[in-house]
């Protein structure tokens, strides 16, 4: 027997929205970010107009535009995207991956080697590179995926150390590299490069460069892959309830260390980008570069899924690329971390709907029930 | 003629989201009585008596104890009362002594305020005494007997001064003889001046030991009755709202060969301890397997062992001629292993998943619905869902898209039996299939099982509920401390006898 | 760097000798060893917290901001001890975040911790940027001082910690009150016991410990506070607090072997065999032992049951 349904209000059915709280808790985060500046004496007004350069390459205090900012925007949010990625396919597994840092960290230092030790052959010595950072990404997850599965050892604490392993360890390969001197090492071969012309052109010389491209395909790669296949129906299974994708026969062992290693792929990917694309030479990291970190809240606002994180990456791309105008205008750039893990926090504020609603209905209940 | 009442709680109405616990009920139970307190699964009795101890708040209603009208905000304030209650699920912390767990909340110090624990074991020894509970008290929780365990859960009560005390289905874990101990100590506690109040959809039990039983139904008051004079039948009708059926009808079994093997099996916990010791037992084509057993016994392990959640420590398994003893668990499926388990949340369904998805969980890498490819047919899935959901009258509300979390539990285990079926299994484990439904649920499984048994597949059924075995079953295994202790045949032995033998004793006669 | 001169100024001598070690041993694992009781004391209560890594920074900070602003109003000594406080008080403070949002909300625990890691980074520096119109905090003159052996006071604080917690953990009502909470949270409210007020009470007190572990790091270990001046102790600590199955005496051990692991790398600089590796080598040693030792030690079995479960009332 159907019983009518009464339409609930706009902003019930919003809160049951999970993209519309993603908004909601964004804004939460820039309103407590924009008061915090103006608590300290700064004008937050310069913060927003920092952003709207970012975004729009067009100067609101002496009217010109410069399109170098739209590019640079697009290519922060290469690496924001891929190691929100990172983290998503992990989450949508069930695992918690913020070993992001590390994974890209690894893919970074392997396509810097690769970059300058690698064959010179058009065409071929860029994809050698990024594929081993792909690679390496991969190893780098899948190894935290293995500990995990087998020795229950915890993912939070393994990826942090690993991060730290992989950061000196960059540090130990790349000193070793032809022409390194204490920051830096030799210039790439033109052959190793991702650099795009065209794109140089359009952008006024920004640094957006062929990345931008595997970004678009890493896109499609995480949704077909979640959505329309084999492995990522079993690895949603494990992801919602292990025991019982285990009691239907997935292997659930093999799910976790694949999906950490998927996962770890993707971050190298973007360590691989930013180093031949943003860069001529190899880096000697003197500390975190954060796309890693980064990627957890990216992930989180997208909610995990393909477009939400996309979306989110972006925003954080904008943000990333507001940061130098921002200390230009006094403000000091750090106000964006704190933005970002406000988000974060207030992801929690998730949970507490869903209290809220049930709270909602039982009253809605009690009052019916009581009246009769 | 007054009868003082010792508790009166009238018109309580309780909700939840999206469930109405109790409406309008009104309970009476007169001093120095035992009060039954009877209804099925999603009655309602629960959550009456929670009110009663403080654990959770009536909407609306009045409670009064001894007359005196009283607003039991939380366990503190019914304590105070001299309320006690029994857990079903004990409350008790497994690294704690025995002890620890009866003063927890009210530990004995010493002027330093430092806990005085050897003080505590003296209380509890002489309380032990009094009642004749017999308990060790420096012994830890986790290593004594349910049935100790339940000791330690009255203990509790009786620490804290309680003079009402409410049992919550306290049979559900105990053997024949042990449920025969508690109705004694139930008979004691009550010639020392206490109140019982015993919430159980056991008519027997309340045959055995109530004085008076008011009965619920879907949240509502029915009647109370004076148990005496009132017999099992009327109570069942009372409870169900219809009459109801206790024999199950079934033909005589047409059995085949041996489809699963099961010899000198040895499971271990998952701390490393033997739970099933040396088992042996064989199933046919055609016939219903039980395994009689107080939990605790192995029978998890045992389940676990065969469905290759736990590896096996020793023996083999046998299915259709196919050692599968280590076999993987996708394997085991594919050779025709099909498994209802105990926990239907944690090991059958995902409830985030839909039904389609649910449903297609254990053959959703293979034709039709994936291609050479690994790309998923969801639409297919969608369909043959439809079909499943037609076919088990599965009430979803949004069809094969209904999240799975979102089904009753009786429609959640229609899902998971129409999913095993549906694969066409050869051997079919089963347990405790009708935990926590309702009677309309319990008897479609039933006749279900019964229906697959008659086409021909060999089923293993393991259950709590000796009912439900001696209905259902054509052989009946007792396990007892992991082993398999005496096979009979369904006419051939009593409940008592299948009692001792879950005590451990062997019967002599019939197989072993 | 800082440490390096500090460790040479107590003495050339004494770094020759193992004996000589232990007081820059104890400087090193004082800090983690605080950290990690009140890690132990959290989960204990069945609250998962790995913002302790943040809550560290945020204390540092402000002990640093604190000691450097007092010093040049001219407290002197007193200003240590004042600025230890007050990045102890700080880091309770903001542990009420995670409080709220795992008890209150029953949030997932693990997001709420990595929101105040992230939160943590970005304020710590943020306020630099206030106060000091720099990307770290000024650069005070004088930390704290050793006592006749060398052995800073932040040893003794740890080990009073250490004393402390056991002794209420397991001789007071409250310590089984607590325990039970992570045990089996049921059973305790089923008692009577507030289940929500003894979480709470857990998270800001290993808070409070985690803002004091970190001033005591950035007061004897360093001249200012910077984004790289706790590097991933607080996940050491956390990690600690696992291999050392959530008991005291564990945890103490196990704080001693990963500290240890690290004042290596600032000690093997006195050995000249040792000196010809490069110093990344011995900055990975401690990361490494902590992964090694937990992938032999799983010790997944020992955690409190009810670690890191929302309590939900009722929902037995």
């Amino acid at each position: 027997m159907k019983t009518k349904v009464k339409q609930e209000p706009f902003f019930t059915r919003m809160l049951g929205s999970d993209g519309a709280v993603s908004v909601l808790v964004v804004l939460l985060g820039f309103l407590v970010g924009t008061i915090l500046v103006g608590v300290v004496g700064k004008n937050p007004l310069n913060m927003y107009k920092a952003i709207f350069q970012s975004l729009s390459g067009f100067n609101i205090d002496n009217g010109k535009m410069n399109v170098r900012y739209i590019g640079e925007t697009l290519n922060y949010s290469v690496p924001f995207i891929l190691c929100g990625f990172s983290m998503a396919f992990a989450a949508r597994a069930g695992l918690f991956n913020i070993g992001g840092e590390g994974q890209y960290i690894m893919g970074l230092t392997v396509a810097q080697v690769i970059g300058l030790l690698g064959p010179t052959v058009p065409g071929l010595h860029w994809v050698v590179a990024i594929v081993g950072a792909m690679l390496i990404g991969a190893l780098w997850g899948g190894l935290v995926g293995i500990l995990k599965a087998k020795y229950e050892v915890s993912e939070v604490v393994s990826t942090i150390m690993l991060n730290y392993v992989a950061l000196y360890l960059s540090r130990i390969i790349c000193l070793q590299l032809p022409g390194a001197t204490t920051y830096k090492t030799a210039n790439y071969p033109d052959t190793a490069l991702l650099s795009n012309r065209f794109f140089q052109t359009i952008t006024n010389h920004s640094m957006l460069n062929n990345g931008f491209f595997l970004m678009l395909a890493a896109v499609v790669v995480y949704w077909f892959i979640m959505e329309k296949t084999n492995l990522g129906f079993g690895l949603r299974a494990t992801g919602f309830n292990r025991e019982a994708a285990r009691c239907s026969g997935i292997p659930v062992v093999r799910s976790i260390a694949i999906s950490m290693a998927i996962a770890g792929a993707f971050a190298g990917l973007a360590g691989g980008i930013v180093a031949l694309g943003s860069f001529s030479y190899g880096r000697i990291l003197a500390g975190m570069d954060n796309y890693g970190f980064n990627g957890i809240a990216v992930a989180l606002v997208g909610n995990n899924t393909a477009i939400g994180t996309a979306l989110a990456g972006f925003l954080f791309g904008m943000l990333k690329n507001a940061q130098a105008l921002m200390q230009g205008k006094q403000i000091p750039k750090e106000i964006t971390f704190i933005i970002q893990g406000l988000i974060v926090v207030f992801i929690a504020l998730r949970s507490a709907i869903a209290i809220y609603l049930a709270w909602r209905n039982k009253r809605q209940l009690q009052k019916e029930v009581l009246a009769k | 003629m007054l009868v003082e009442h010792a508790i009166e709680m009238i018109g309580i109405t309780k909700t939840f989201p999206g469930v109405v616990a109790n409406d309008n009920v009104t309970l009476e139970v007169a001093d120095r009585e035992v009060h039954a307190l009877l209804g099925e699964n999603g009655a309602g009795k629960s959550t009456l008596m929670s009110i009663l101890f403080g654990a959770y708040n009536a909407d609306s209603g009045t409670i009064r104890i001894h007359g005196k009208e009283v607003d039991i905000k939380d366990p503190n304030v019914a304590t105070d009362l001299g309320i006690g209650m029994v857990h079903q699920h004990f409350k008790l912390v497994h690294n704690y002594s025995v002890t620890e767990n009866i003063v927890l909340g009210m530990e004995p110090k010493n002027r330093f305020g430092v806990l005085d624990i050897a003080q505590a074991e003296k209380r509890v020894a002489a309380l032990s005494d009094t009642y004749g509970l017999s308990v060790d008290p420096s012994a830890m929780v986790e290593d004594i007997t349910v049935g100790a365990q339940q000791r330690v859960e009255i203990l509790k009560t009786l620490y804290r001064n309680a003079n009402i005390i409410i049992f919550d289905e306290p049979t559900a874990v105990l053997t024949p003889q042990e449920i025969d101990e508690l109705m004694e100590i139930i008979r004691r506690l009550k010639s020392e001046g206490k109140t019982i109040v015993l919430i159980t959809h056991k008519l027997k039990e309340i045959k055995a030991v109530a004085d008076r039983c008011t009965v619920l139904r879907r949240g509502k008051y029915i009647g109370t009755v004076d148990v005496p004079t009132v017999t099992e039948q009327h109570l069942a009708e009372m409870m169900v709202g219809r009459a109801v059926q206790f024999e199950i009808e079934k033909q005589p079994p047409t059995i085949g060969d041996v489809v699963l093997s099961i010899k000198n099996l040895s499971v271990a916990d998952s701390s490393g301890h033997l739970k099933v010791k040396d088992l042996s037992v064989d199933v046919h084509q055609g016939e219903i397997v039980g395994i009689a057993g107080v939990d605790g016994n192995g029978q998890t392990e045992l389940l676990y062992g065969l469905s290759g959640l736990s590896p096996v420590s020793g023996g083999t398994i046998l299915l259709d001629g196919e050692d599968i003893t280590h076999a993987t668990i996708r394997r085991r499926i594919e050779l025709g292993l099909g498994h209802i388990p105990e926990d239907r949340q944690k090991h059958g369904l995902v409830s985030d998943f839909t039904i389609s998805e649910n449903s297609v969980l254990k053959n959703y890498y293979i034709a039709p619905y994936s291609n050479k490819y690994g790309l998923l047919d969801h639409d297919r899935m969608d369909t043959d869902a439809e079909v499943l959901i037609e076919q088990f009258d599965i009430r979803a509300g949004r069809g094969a898209k209904t999240m799975a979390g979102s089904l009753s539990g009786g429609n959640q285990q229609k899902v998971i039996v129409a999913r095993e079926i549906h694969l066409s299994p050869k051997v079919l484990l089963v347990a405790q299939p009708t935990r926590g439904l309702d009677v309309g649920a319990i008897e479609y499984i039933r006749q279900r099982i019964i229906a697959e048994r008659d086409k021909g597949r060999a089923i293993l059924l393991i259950s709590f509920e000796l009912d439900e075995i001696m209905n259902l079953c054509d052989r009946i295994a007792t396990i007892s401390k992991g082993s398999i202790v005496g096979i009979f045949g369904q006419h051939e032995v009593t409940e008592r006898e299948i009692g001792l033998m879950m005590a451990g004793s062997k019967r002599s006669g019939g197989e072993v | 760097m800082a440490q390096q001169e500090t460790i040479a100024e107590g003495g050339v001598g004494k770094m020759s000798t193992l004996i000589g070690m232990i007081p820059s041993i104890l400087m090193i694992v004082s800090p983690i060893l605080i950290t990690a009781i009140g890690g132990m004391i959290c989960e204990k209560s069945g609250v998962v917290n790995i913002a302790l890594e943040g809550l560290m920074g945020i204390g540092a900070c402000a002990a640093a901001s604190a000691h450097v602003l007092m010093e040049a109003a001219g407290l002197g000594v007193p200003s240590i001890w004042l600025s230890l406080a007050i990045g102890a008080l700080i880091g309770a403070t903001f542990s009420i975040i995670h409080a709220v949002a795992a008890i209150n909300l029953n949030a997932d625990q693990t997001i709420s911790g990595t929101g105040i890691n992230l939160l943590a980074d970005g304020v710590t520096i943020f306020a630099a940027q206030i106060l000091f119109s720099a990307d770290r905090t000024r650069e005070f003159k004088m930390g704290m001082q050793t006592d006749a052996l060398g052995i800073y006071p932040t040893a003794y604080i740890a080990i009073a910690v250490v004393a402390i917690a056991w002794f209420v953990l397991y001789k007071l009502p409250f310590g089984m009150h607590l325990r039970a909470c992570g045990e089996h949270p049921h059973a305790a409210d089923s008692v009577g016991i507030n289940v929500k007020r003894i979480r709470y009470i857990a998270v800001l007190t290993s808070g409070l410990l985690a803002g004091l572990a970190g001033g005591c790091i950035v007061l004897t270990q360093t001249i200012q506070y910077t984004s790289n001046t706790i590097n991933g102790r607080g996940f050491i600590a956390l990690a600690a607090v696992s291999f050392g199955r959530w008991r005291p005496a564990g945890v103490t051990f196990a704080a001693f072997l990963f500290g240890t692991a690290q004042a290596f790398s600032i000690i093997a600089n006195n050995f000249p065999s040792l000196r010809v590796l490069p110093t990344e080598v011995f900055n990975i040693l401690p990361y490494v032992i902590t992964l090694v030792a937990l992938v032999v030690f799983s010790g997944k079995n020992y955690a409190p049951r009810a670690n890191g479960k929302p309590y939900i009332k009722g929902a037995s």
